[in-house]
């Protein structure tokens, strides 16, 4: 079997995780996580303070501002914040990657 | 509905700051030490992986699963990114989404995002990197036997930023080890067969479509057209 090629193989990388992030995650369980549950249990939650940058940040808690519905608003904060992911993670990777000589030309 | 922003990352509160302070070292010492190794070893074929495996971290971040008692988890990725990237790269990649998430959408807390960084990132990249290494060196060369050694690295990942999570909280002073490990110890268990079972399918779709990007071991000996080794993997 042929190796798929490395465009192809980032396309439909980058299209599952866009995809899931998208459609699935307004539907994801919203029952406490594992370190919440424990913090109810153990009667320790209450030491948690909302980050600094809670009233900053662009995206609070996964749900994009000015989107009523919350599934929605969950889904565009998904949709958004993949692609920026990839943007970030494929350009900080070319600035710290292995460098032969070959300039800084894009891949894929 | 006042909901607390948890979602398995330590809110600011949940340490002290001697400890957050200590954690922020450690973060920083292996960033730095993760940014010297891609230098040398981080190939230009590789550039994109990096991106599609940021963008899925993040993704499968978002996706809680339920676990037992009205509890869920998410999926980590730090043990998917040290099989994919090698463990020192994989500190980058999971460092740089713990931050988007602290920064851009107040998931986590800031004073202590250095620990963050290393119980859900670094530790369990590290560790799954070198215990996979480790296994395949005396594991037999077939794909059941790397897949099964995947499954056991990413619960493993889980496991110890749980322990390591706890310890941190009891040194905090915030809730007595005794306490806090069990509970966390319990829950995470379950967490990390999630982990398990998306690591797994993950790498099983990279092993099908370019076995050569998958970092650590030697997949394409035993990827799909290789010669087969022990019936499996073989067409």
């Amino acid at each position: 079997m042929s190796r798929v090629p490395l465009k192809l193989f980032t396309i439909v990388g980058l299209a599952v995780a866009v995809g899931l992030a998208t459609a699935v995650s307004p539907f994801a369980a919203s029952t406490p996580d594992g370190l919440e549950r424990v913090a109810e249990d153990k009667a320790f939650v209450e030491a948690a303070k909302d980050t600094p940058l809670h009233e900053s940040s662009p995206i609070p808690d996964y749900a994009f501002p000015g989107i009523d519905d919350e599934r929605v608003a969950t889904g565009v904060a998904g949709f958004v914040g993949t692609l920026f992911m990839f943007g970030l993670g494929y350009g900080l990777a070319l600035l710290i990657r292995r460098r032969d000589g070959g300039g800084g030309a894009t891949t894929a | 509905m006042y909901s607390l922003p948890i979602a398995l990352h330590i809110p600011d509160g949940f340490l002290s700051n001697g400890v957050s302070a200590v954690l922020w070292v450690v973060a920083i010492v292996i960033i730095a030490y993760g940014l010297r190794v891609a230098n040398v070893s981080l190939t230009e074929d590789r550039v994109p992986l990096l991106g599609v495996l940021a963008a899925f971290i993040f993704a499968g971040q978002m996706l809680n699963f339920p676990v037992a008692g009205g509890t869920s988890g998410h999926f980590l990725g730090a043990a998917l990114a040290a099989v994919l990237l090698g463990p020192w790269i994989a500190c980058i990649v999971t460092a740089v989404v713990i931050a988007v998430q602290a920064i851009a959408f107040a998931d986590g807390g800031i004073t202590v995002l250095g620990a963050n960084i290393v119980n859900m990132g670094a530790l369990g990249a590290l560790l799954a990197g070198f215990l996979m290494v480790a296994a395949l060196r005396v594991l037999p060369k077939t794909r059941g036997a790397f897949l099964g050694t995947v499954a056991v690295v990413a619960w493993t990942a889980v496991m110890v930023g749980a322990i390591a999570t706890a310890l941190q909280l009891a040194i905090s002073g915030t809730v007595p080890l005794g306490t806090v490990l069990p509970a966390m110890v319990g829950v995470h268990a379950l967490i990390g067969i999630g982990e398990a079972v998306i690591t797994v399918a993950a790498v099983s779709a990279v092993l099908a479509s370019r076995p050569d990007l998958i970092a650590i071991g030697d997949p394409e000996r035993y990827a799909a057209g290789a010669p087969a080794l022990a019936g499996e993997g073989a067409r």
